[in-house]
């Protein structure tokens, strides 16, 4: 079980959410979330001057799959049809540490005390890091939705605040399981199929060339990112060694003793500076890509939706033509044709706006997690370089 | 040590401690220099019986080991055997000790070592048997002699005098002979019922009582518990040449101690009475000669930190192939740059291939090793790797096994001559000078001889496993424990570090992919401050890849190389206590054959066959000469050892401290780039609009 509370280091945290809070008429956070087992319990705290909510100020528990199905009723509400819909936060995924924990509960009898203690100390935090970062994914889905003029106001959203009882969602069986699966690979061919549909919009003809390899790019990326950061053990072999200098320390009594102990408290410090380094890394960069992944996915969702629109609407002008030319069911041709344009239309519009303020987003958010990690870099060398400075001297003086 | 424990007679031990003291304090007058009135009354005894006895039985005793000469060395383990028996007794002698150990060292350490080599080994033995009677009549020693017991006498003069009351009392209790003797108590050393008890009791307290001092405390422990015997007959020789090369005095001092020793026991048996004057000279010899000891050690430290200063530097430079095919080998320039007047310039290079450094190393290990001498391990051969050098990939791997394999070869040789019994070798001198080598040819790892190298270290394996020694050392004890230990410890140590490497490397290579991977998105991102600064990025990944590979490459050479170095070091360590304990073995065997040949004589005693008895005792004769002998050389290659493994601590000690500030300013250094590169990228970042 792990808990956390809100405190000054959240805000660090908070690597994606962009002045997505800065509405003060509706405000969500996590400020506190159980882990029991597999699921998580958030306990979502909402603030408010809105008079569709009963109360001011209140607060739920929730979980993962809450979240879920509030996605999943936002992205089916056809009228939402013409935005990008915040992506859902990913399902907590404690197996890394997990395993570790495991993987250290074996071979807990070859190692030490003190390494044990100390790589149970690190698994713990690395845990608590997973841990806060599940919390803050979560947190940024429901700011994104409070910060947006429409999904602000959906029904469905209010209740997932306000409802101060278990939702007790239903999970998906398999056979919506496997709807949702069949429905994708419709959507894949769906998609594929009007591609061919020529675009009649510039703007959406580039962002969607933009947006396709920009995924694909970003993807990319961010998988090279998690290799990278998940390769950055250097922390684990410098703890690793710093253990083996203590041991080898132990045995010796001469001038030498006092070198390796000076030499492992320089790589227990280091080890803490560099888990820093990467910890901070993986947050403020891969975690960015990753939710930019995921963001962008939302938007060539919208883009789809649109084509789709668009495909229909062509189609029914289509159908309003056979309809003239047999003379039959004209009239619901032209009805068709005219709700397929204005569908189109109010997408077209709506996509515009909110890929524009995507686009807008995206480079805030950018801009502020590369300053933070740049300057979170620029602090851990420096530390590194006092540590080393300071234990060069001493090294050298005696 | 224990051999002579156990030879000695019991009642020794008492009536000796008393001289020891007086002894100690003697010697500790000596050093300081300061009086010689209290010197009287003590020295009388010592000093005069034994000049008789020593003058005129020196040679005597050297030419038959069984009859004269037993019974002095008798005496001399008597003597100090005695001493610690009592606890009293062994508190007095650890303060003079500790007293002398700081006189002493001022005096002595300026003596360079280098001229161990010169000086035969043998030579020390007749001038240790011979000068220590000699050395009392002359006024050299004389003077020797009265000083320590002035120094003690300041520390613990009074003190001793109650003691020695004490001590006699309790002796009295073992021995009738103290009873006689009262005044000059310390100078009966006869022998009687239970001197190993004692023997061991001293041990003990004289251990923990120096031990108080660190460096110079340990080794006087050491000294006193391997060879009490030794001591006096060292302590006269370093008197003798107070100019004199230390390592020398060490040779001859082990070597005198292996004869006191094996003579001992003949002693026993034998003149007792003769013995008892002569006693009191031993004694203040043993006191002398440890006071010596710590001051040895002092010196040795000093002279290894002087070698630092040691003009000589060797550099192992462009490694070049030469040849093609199978048939090709490296190459390595070999460049010295000294002011050392034993080689025949200043500055020379030489060209040496590999297989030149192994036989370098095979010849000094043939010569030096069984000495008890560490001889720095060269690198292993790597078949491996040499073999992909040979079929001429200019892969990076090969050339870092090369530029691996040069800094190994260099560091190898600077270890070499950085040991001053090395450097003196002439196969050293000639690897640097000489223009061409004999090629090596046993050094082929597939060779005949390197099977036979083979077999033999299979042979060596399994004797050293079937060898019980009864280890009576406590410092080898611990000490061969420690080397353990510790070698298990670095092999581990080497491990995670190699696993350092390894990660740094892997994150090095993930880090150039996603710099890749970010320059696509920077190209692909159509905010042109963003695209620029995701180029930027890249950018600064690609450098700190880079950097990251640096590291790695430090990490490698600095650290890691530094301990598969000492991994090899320790082994060589190893491998001298494996060469000890093999004399020692040697002297147990012979040990026994002379147990044997002893009963066969009581036998034909017994079954009064007087025409065999004369072969039974030339036998025995020869046997007690292979005794002595053996022990000799065991006790020799111990305390060659023991100096060898307190260098190679202190040089171990050094090296790691350099390599560990080389290494953290490495790490250093990659850190300040990062803030470096950072801090350039900072600007972009926050251009992006």
């Amino acid at each position: 079980m792990t808990s956390i509370s809100e405190d000054s280091d959240k805000e660090k945290m908070r690597s994606v959410s962009v002045d997505l809070n800065n509405d003060a008429s509706l405000v969500i956070d996590i400020p506190d979330a159980l882990c029991e087992r597999d699921k998580v319990k958030f306990t979502v705290h909402t603030k408010t001057t809105l008079s569709s909510f009963q109360k001011p100020e209140f607060s739920v528990p929730r979980q993962h799959e809450d979240f879920i199905w509030l996605h999943d009723t936002i992205v089916e509400t056809e009228e939402y049809a013409g935005f990008i819909i915040p992506p859902a936060p990913p399902k907590p995924d404690f197996e890394g540490p997990r395993e570790k924990m495991h993987k250290l509960g074996e071979g807990e009898s070859s190692m030490t005390k003190e390494e044990y203690a100390k790589m149970k100390q690190e698994l713990e935090a690395e845990y608590l890091a997973v841990f806060k970062k599940t919390v803050q994914v979560h947190e940024v889905f429901l700011q994104r939705l409070s910060s947006h003029p429409m999904f602000r106001k959906d029904r469905n959203f209010q209740i997932f605040l306000e409802y101060d009882q278990d939702l007790s969602v239903r999970r998906k069986n398999a056979k919506e399981m496997f709807g949702g699966f069949f429905k994708n690979m419709v959507k894949s061919a769906d998609e594929v199929l009007i591609s061919g549909v020529k675009e009649v919009d510039e703007f959406f003809e580039q962002e969607k060339n933009f947006l396709l390899d920009y995924s694909i790019k970003i993807k990319d990326a961010t998988a090279k990112a998690e290799k990278m950061t998940r390769s950055h053990k250097i922390a684990d072999d410098y703890n690793h060694i710093s253990g083996a200098l203590n041991n080898t320390a132990a045995d010796n009594n001469t001038a030498f003793k006092k070198h390796l102990e000076k030499c492992a408290e320089v790589f227990e410090k280091l080890r803490k500076v560099e888990d820093r380094m990467a910890s901070d890394q993986e947050l403020k960069l891969t975690e960015l890509l990753r939710y930019y992944t995921r963001d962008i996915q939302a938007a060539k969702d919208l883009l789809y939706r649109r084509a789709r629109a668009l495909a229909d609407y062509e189609n029914s002008n289509k159908a309003l033509d056979k309809a003239r030319l047999k003379g039959k069911d004209v009239a619901q041709a032209e009805e068709n044709q005219k709700q397929c344009l204005q569908k189109f239309d109010k997408l077209s519009e709506s996509g515009k706006k909110e890929l524009t303020s995507f686009k807008a987003r995206r480079v805030v958010a950018f801009r502020k997690n590369l300053i933070e990690m740049t300057e979170l870099e620029i602090k851990h060398a420096k530390n590194s370089v006092s540590l080393l400075q300071g234990s060069i001297e001493i090294l050298k003086s005696n | 040590m224990a051999a002579s424990s156990e030879r000695s007679p019991p009642p020794f031990p008492d009536s000796e401690e008393p001289e020891l003291l007086e002894d100690s304090d003697e010697g500790a007058d000596a050093f300081t220099g300061t009086s010689i009135s209290e010197m009287d009354s003590p020295s009388p005894d010592s000093t005069r019986p034994p000049k008789d006895i020593f003058n005129e039985p020196p040679e005597d005793i050297f030419s038959d080991p069984l009859s004269n000469i037993n019974s002095e060395p008798q005496k001399k383990v008597d003597t100090k055997i005695p001493s610690p028996s009592s606890d009293e007794a062994v508190d007095l002698f650890s303060e003079p000790l500790d007293d002398d150990s700081e006189v002493m060292s001022s005096p002595e350490v300026q003596n360079p070592m280098p001229d161990l080599l010169n000086e035969p080994v043998e030579a020390p033995k007749s001038d240790v048997l011979g000068e220590p009677p000699v050395h009392k009549n002359a006024a050299r020693q004389q003077d020797f002699f009265e000083d320590p017991p002035k120094g003690s006498n300041n520390s613990s003069s009074s003190v001793k005098k109650a003691v020695s009351a004490e001590l006699f009392g309790d002796d009295e209790d073992e021995e009738d002979l103290f009873k006689e003797t009262p005044k000059v108590v310390t100078k009966k050393p006869q022998p009687s019922g239970p001197p190993v008890d004692v023997f061991t009791e001293v041990k003990s307290d004289v251990k923990v009582k120096p031990q108080v001092k660190d460096d110079p405390t340990d080794l006087f422990t050491e000294e006193a518990l391997t060879a009490p015997a030794q001591k006096p007959p060292a302590s006269s020789s370093s008197s003798s040449r107070t100019n004199g090369v230390h390592s020398e005095e060490q040779d001859l001092f082990s070597e005198a101690t292996v004869e006191l020793s094996l003579d001992s026991p003949l002693n026993d048996r034998k003149k007792k009475d003769a013995v008892k004057p002569s006693l009191s000279a031993p004694a203040a010899s043993v006191a002398s000669s440890s006071s010596k000891a710590p001051s040895k050690t002092l010196e040795e430290l000093e002279e290894e930190e002087s070698e630092d200063k040691f003009d000589l530097n060797i550099s192992v430079t462009n490694p070049e192939k030469v040849g093609d095919g199978m048939n090709a080998y490296m190459a390595y320039k070999v460049s010295t740059q000294t002011s050392l007047t034993m080689f025949r310039s200043k500055t020379f290079t030489v060209r040496r291939r590999f297989s030149d450094f192994l036989g370098l190393y095979e010849k000094l290990s043939e010569k030096h090793s069984q000495n008890g001498y560490i001889v720095p391990p060269p690198p292993e051969k790597s078949i491996l790797g040499m073999t992909k050098v040979k079929v001429g990939k200019e892969d990076p791997s090969s050339a870092e096994f090369v530029e691996r394999r040069r800094a190994a070869l260099e560091r190898y040789l600077q270890r070499v001559v950085s040991h001053p019994s090395l450097l003196q070798d002439p196969d050293v001198r000639e690897f640097l000078e000489k223009e061409e080598l004999p090629r090596a040819v046993s050094t082929q790892a597939l060779s005949g001889a390197g099977f036979l190298k083979m077999l033999n270290k299979a042979t060596d394996a399994v004797s050293k496993m079937t060898i019980k020694m009864n280890e009576q050392d406590v410092w080898f004890d611990e000490k061969i424990q420690d080397v353990e230990n510790e070698e298990q410890h670095m092999r581990k140590l080497h491990v995670m570090v190699e696993s350092l490497v390894n990660h740094r490397k892997e994150l090095s290579g993930n880090t150039a992919v996603f710099a890749k991977s970010v320059a696509m998105l920077g190209s692909s991102e159509d905010n042109t401050a963003l695209s620029r600064a995701l180029s930027q990025l890249a950018e600064v990944e690609d450098r700190i890849e880079q950097l990251h590979q640096e590291q790695a490459s430090n990490d490698f050479f600095t650290f890691s190389e530094l301990l598969a170095d000492y991994i090899r070091l320790l082994g060589a360590v190893k491998g001298c206590f494996d060469q000890r304990m093999k004399a020692w073995q040697r002297w147990q065997d012979a040990e026994n054959m002379l147990q044997k040949k002893r009963e066969a004589e009581a036998k034909l005693l017994w079954a009064n066959k007087p025409d065999k008895l004369q072969q039974a005792k030339d036998e025995i004769a020869e046997w007690e000469a292979k005794v002595t002998q053996y022990e000799r050389e065991f006790e020799r290659i111990s305390a060659t050892v023991r100096k060898e493994v307190i260098r190679f601590d202190k040089e171990k000690a050094r090296d790691f401290k350099r390599q560990i500030v080389k290494y953290l300013e490495s790490l250093l250094n990659s850190q300040q780039q990062l803030i470096k590169y950072w801090e350039a990228f900072l600007p972009e970042a926050k251009a992006i609009a």
